[in-house]
């Protein structure tokens, strides 16, 4: 007889190893009917950007099921199959490879991070198949790659509009205070090289960890190059902290924000300390004080509710990038019958397509499609958002 | 000497919280040998179970204080007879393992209850920042640093006062002799792992309203706390204590006066620099064993 | 010297099946899964011959992992160097920092030197995402070149695949030899304990700072072949958890042991794949698996399944 611990270990590694090897068998069998188009997603599900990737999966799935719904695009009925790169640039790529070689998907949606999404580009290109990124980084579209198109909005016109809207109110030097990562940096990048065509002066350059618990000794640096409004770049709750911190110090010059924290959950955060904050946003954050005959106002309140039906919270600007990617890829798709070099071609011709970040018109030259206008300004008062003229 | 009494607060603030941590560590460390790499996660369940507590169920601070760090400490006991105590051949580099694999699991755990949200919930005692020569200090640092320090005299006097914690020392020292002299080293490290992890749950609870928790919010504040109990002496509760405000005041400095994206860079430049020429930390308080 | 033929033999063994593997793999993921296991075993292998052979523990070993591919891709790419010359110039700067580091680092011990290579770990990756003019910052550095040979380029994942695996069984080879050389030797003795080596005439320092470089040089190369083989790297990929889980490689494979840092970085790379179905159970999961295979098999799997494999035959025997 085997000792008892023996026998437990081989009982142990017998499980484990049965457990693997049906893992490694269940996604192969599962048959498909011929005329299904597959769609692969690679999101950070997990991980520091789970809040980007988490509702982008949802969305997906969302669009997709109610596109099925609808009978599918010309007949043909679409499936998604979904991975989680934890926002790591090495899983990204290797899942990218699965999508296209195991599962032989006809595109691509993702990832949802600007390094994630440069990582994988080059595996792209070489297998040529359509990739619609959710992530903001403009290196992504500029230089252009022709099978690479993004839904989310550019730093480049949020950087516009929030100093479109300091030229407005006669603010001159800057400080500019970002995190230390991707996000921050193609920020930060921004905000330096347009400020010289808004005549604006940037007098200070701070950054923050992600995961830092005060920055009071940064906007004390700030705080003495006297600046006439900061501009935090970051993603929560690091700007959440900025904005507390701030108030601790008594800093009362305006504070402008990104993109990145253009949710209900920033205010939760910064509580009290939110109060006047300027941001500049898509228009689904504000889209039950749209006036009514905005264009979007229709689709963006279908998603929302559609959302907030099926999953029970709200829905966030982020979910929209992935809904838009697979609506214009859908709308690509038709006529084409799943075919991979037409679809490209379909989306570059895409014009006039109303979506949740804005309204897509793609081109040979612009492969995000949006203009400044997709953002809109907003202010935090009384907790709530409030459209900024 | 305003902005420097400012960067000085920053410091104190981040400074009590890796202390904190560090003081988990080195109390661990001092009765079992042992560095907990999983020390950060007790620090996250703990900051994430006090927002539940009074912001969902509503039950009032100082009770939902106790009842986190009882409970954390509890879950510690449990981790310590399941996953500790079953191992074959305790040795250091198998345990780090082991502990480096219970913070990946708790950090999955969190994430399944508390969801991939920061939370936040409003301090302890509302009272606007107070105003000393022109720098502003929260007020809520004042907890986390007079409960910092409470906790480093009551650990003290602990080892120094009481039979248990002596007995606790003694098993660090060695085991077998511990147990000749009939000392319950089992027992000795079970309790050692429930005050060690309910350590953690009072770094979370404090910091809760300072630090919007997040289920991976660990990682980090293990990282530094650990980086703070070495730079102080493993082992030593006060080089603990001081070790996480040397290091919350280097990073501020370091943000004040060089820059705040080489900010970790400073603090650890200066850590090795420490390491090298006084490798057993600042204050020592044992030899440290090898892998 | 029976271990070494021996050794030989395995590694005969070995380089069939990879190339019966590279030859009849057609599945594109399948073989770059493969060729991701081969550049963490060359990872896993340098930290266990520090680790596992001479017992310094390194929480930094990432650092050199990015060295080695920052260094390339900013030669190759930059610079339009060719690959092949900034190989050796990665694997020089790797060494010449480990040297450097390792001097007054190597003198610690215990947690104390793990403290120490964590601090430099975590420095190099603040250097790799702060000096953006070089580096390409934290959004990471983009466009490196494929490996070429005059017309033959390293360009389908085929031929990458016997690259890296070519690559890893020579060092299979050169790690063995070295463990039985007299500096194996040595080198054992400082794990068993540094004092009682010193005594017997081991230059102790010298010693280790040789395997810290030597630790460095191959970490380097992993790096190139991943830097030309996704060619896009940012800070992030080498990161302090990168350094942990190259330890976790090491340790679950079984130190001291050349085929636990295959079988070792084999698994975590695999794990990740198969986890996949349990979505947002996946990271306790993995968590499980760590721990249980630490409390059951403290000595890594190698270890474990052969002494699995003698007990089971000790039954028999009776």
């Amino acid at each position: 007889m085997l000792p008892k611990s023996k026998m437990r270990v081989i009982a142990l590694l017998t499980a484990i190893a049965t457990a693997l090897c049906l893992l490694f068998a269940a996604p192969v069998s599962a048959e498909q009917k011929k005329e299904t188009i597959k769609i692969g997603g690679i999101f950070s599900v997990t991980g520091p950007a789970s809040f980007l990737g988490d509702p982008e999966k949802k969305s997906m799935i969302l669009a997709i099921d109610r596109i099925n719904d609808a009978g599918g695009i010309d007949g043909h009925m679409l499936k998604a199959i979904i991975y989680d790169s934890e926002g790591d640039p090495t899983r990204a790529v290797r899942n990218v490879q699965r999508l296209i070689t195991r599962d032989d998907v006809t595109a691509i949606i993702g990832p949802s991070l600007t390094p994630t999404s440069l990582a994988v580009i080059p595996v792209i290109e070489r297998s040529s198949l359509p990739l619609i990124s959710c992530a903001a980084g403009n290196k992504i579209t500029d230089p252009i790659k022709p099978w690479v198109f993004k839904t989310a909005q550019s730093d480049i016109h949020a950087v516009a509009s929030i100093y479109g809207h300091m030229r407005e109110n006669g603010i001159q030097n800057v400080a500019i205070i970002a995190v230390s990562n991707a996000f921050g940096e193609s920020g930060r990048d921004q905000l330096i090289e347009q400020a010289g065509a808004f005549g604006i002066d940037i007098v200070a350059r701070e950054s923050f960890g992600g995961a830092d618990k005060d920055m009071t000794a940064q906007l004390t640096n700030i705080r003495s190059a006297e600046p006439d409004a900061i501009v935090c770049w970051g993603t929560n709750p690091g700007p959440a902290v900025v904005a507390k911190n701030a108030k601790q110090l008594g800093i009362d010059i305006p504070l402008y924000n990104s993109h990145g924290v253009a949710s209900p959950r920033f205010i939760d955060l910064a509580g009290d300390a939110a109060e006047g904050i300027l941001l500049p946003t898509g228009r689904l954050l504000v889209a039950g004080i749209l006036p009514e005959d905005d264009p979007q106002k229709a689709v963006l309140s279908d998603y929302m509710e559609a959302y907030e039906n099926r999953y029970r919270e709200t829905a966030s600007a982020f979910g929209g990038y992935a809904y838009d990617a697979i609506n214009l890829l859908a709308e690509a798709i038709k006529g084409t019958g799943g075919d991979k070099a037409k679809i490209r071609d379909n989306l570059e011709k895409i014009q006039g397509h109303v979506g949740i970040s804005g309204e897509f018109n793609f081109s040979e030259t612009d492969h995000n499609g949006l203009a400044p206008g997709a953002f809109v300004m907003v202010r935090i008062k009384d907790g709530t958002w409030e459209l900024v003229e | 000497m305003q902005e420097f009494l400012q960067y000085f607060f920053s410091g104190l603030t981040n400074g009590a919280i890796y202390g904190i941590i560090a003081l988990g560590f080195s109390m661990l460390y001092r009765s079992t040998d042992l560095i907990n790499f999983s020390h950060g996660e007790f620090v996250m369940i703990g900051a994430l179970s006090m927002v539940t507590l009074t912001m969902t169920l509503k039950i009032p601070v100082i009770w939902a204080f106790f009842i986190v760090v009882f409970g954390v400490g509890l879950l510690g006991m449990v981790f310590e007879r399941l996953a500790i105590r079953t191992v074959k051949r305790p040795e250091p580099i198998v345990l780090i393992i082991i502990t480096v694999g219970a913070s990946i699991f708790l950090r999955g755990a969190g994430m399944l209850v508390w969801g991939k949200n920061a939370q936040s919930m409003p301090p302890f005692t509302p009272h606007p920042p107070l105003d000393i020569a022109g720098a502003r200090l929260l007020v809520q640092s004042i907890w986390i640093l007079v409960i910092a320090i409470l906790i480093a005299a009551c650990l003290h006097l602990f080892y120094r006062r009481t039979l248990t914690g002596k007995a606790m020392y003694a098993c660090a020292i060695n085991k077998q002799a511990a147990w000749l002299v009939g000392i319950p080293s089992k027992m000795m490290i079970l309790l050692a792992f429930g005050l060690s992890t309910g350590m953690g749950a009072v770094a979370g609870a404090i910091i809760a309203p300072v630090t919007m928790p997040a289920y991976d919010m660990g990682a980090m504040l293990g990282l530094k706390g650990f980086c703070a109990a070495m730079l102080g002496g493993l082992g030593s509760l006060w080089g603990s204590l001081l070790g996480g405000f040397l290091l919350g005041v280097l990073e501020a400095m370091g943000v004040g006066f060089v820059s705040s994206g080489l900010k970790d860079a400073t603090a650890f430049l200066l850590l090795l620099l420490v390491l090298y020429f006084r490798p057993q930390g600042i204050i020592s308080a044992a030899s440290v064993k090898r892998f | 010297m029976i271990r070494t033929d021996k050794h030989l033999i395995a590694c005969f063994v070995f380089a069939a099946a990879a190339t019966a593997t590279g030859l009849l793999v057609e599945n594109a993921y399948y073989l770059q899964v493969m060729i991701f296991i081969g550049i963490n075993t060359l990872l896993a292998l340098s930290l266990n011959m520090l680790m596992g052979y001479a017992g310094q523990i390194s929480l930094g070993h990432a650092a050199f992992y990015g060295i080695g591919a920052y260094t390339t891709a900013i030669l190759s790419t930059t610079y339009n160097i060719s690959p092949w010359l900034a190989l050796p110039a990665a694997v020089f700067t790797a060494m010449a920092i480990a040297y450097f580091v390792g001097r007054p680092t190597l003198r610690l011990t215990g947690y104390y030197l793990a403290m120490g290579t964590l601090g430099f770990g975590i420095i190099v990756n603040i250097i790799f995402r702060e000096w953006r003019s070089v580096t390409g910052g934290a959004s990471g550095f983009v466009g490196i070149p494929p490996l070429e040979i005059g017309s033959f380029a390293f360009d389908t994942d085929r031929r990458y695949f016997f690259l890296v695996w070519g690559v890893v069984l020579f060092f299979f080879i050169i790690c063995r030899r070295i463990i039985d050389s007299r500096v194996g030797r040595a080198l054992r003795a400082i794990h068993d304990g540094e004092h009682a080596a010193a005594a017997v005439g081991v230059d102790t320092a010298k010693m280790k700072l040789k395997i810290f470089v030597l630790s460095a040089a191959m970490a380097s190369l992993a790096g190139f072949l991943y830097a030309h083989q996704i060619f896009f790297i940012s800070p992030g990929t080498f990161s302090f958890l990168a350094s942990i889980r190259i330890v976790t490689m090491v340790v679950i494979g079984g130190m001291a042991s050349i085929w636990g840092s295959l079988l070792g970085a084999s698994l975590l790379t695999l794990l990740p794949e198969w986890l996949h179905a349990f979505a947002d159970y996946e990271m306790m999961i993995y968590g499980l698996v760590l721990m249980l295979v630490m409390i059951f098999l403290p000595q890594g799997l190698t270890r474990g399944i052969l002494d699995i494999y003698e007990n089971s035959r000790k039954k028999n025997d009776k």
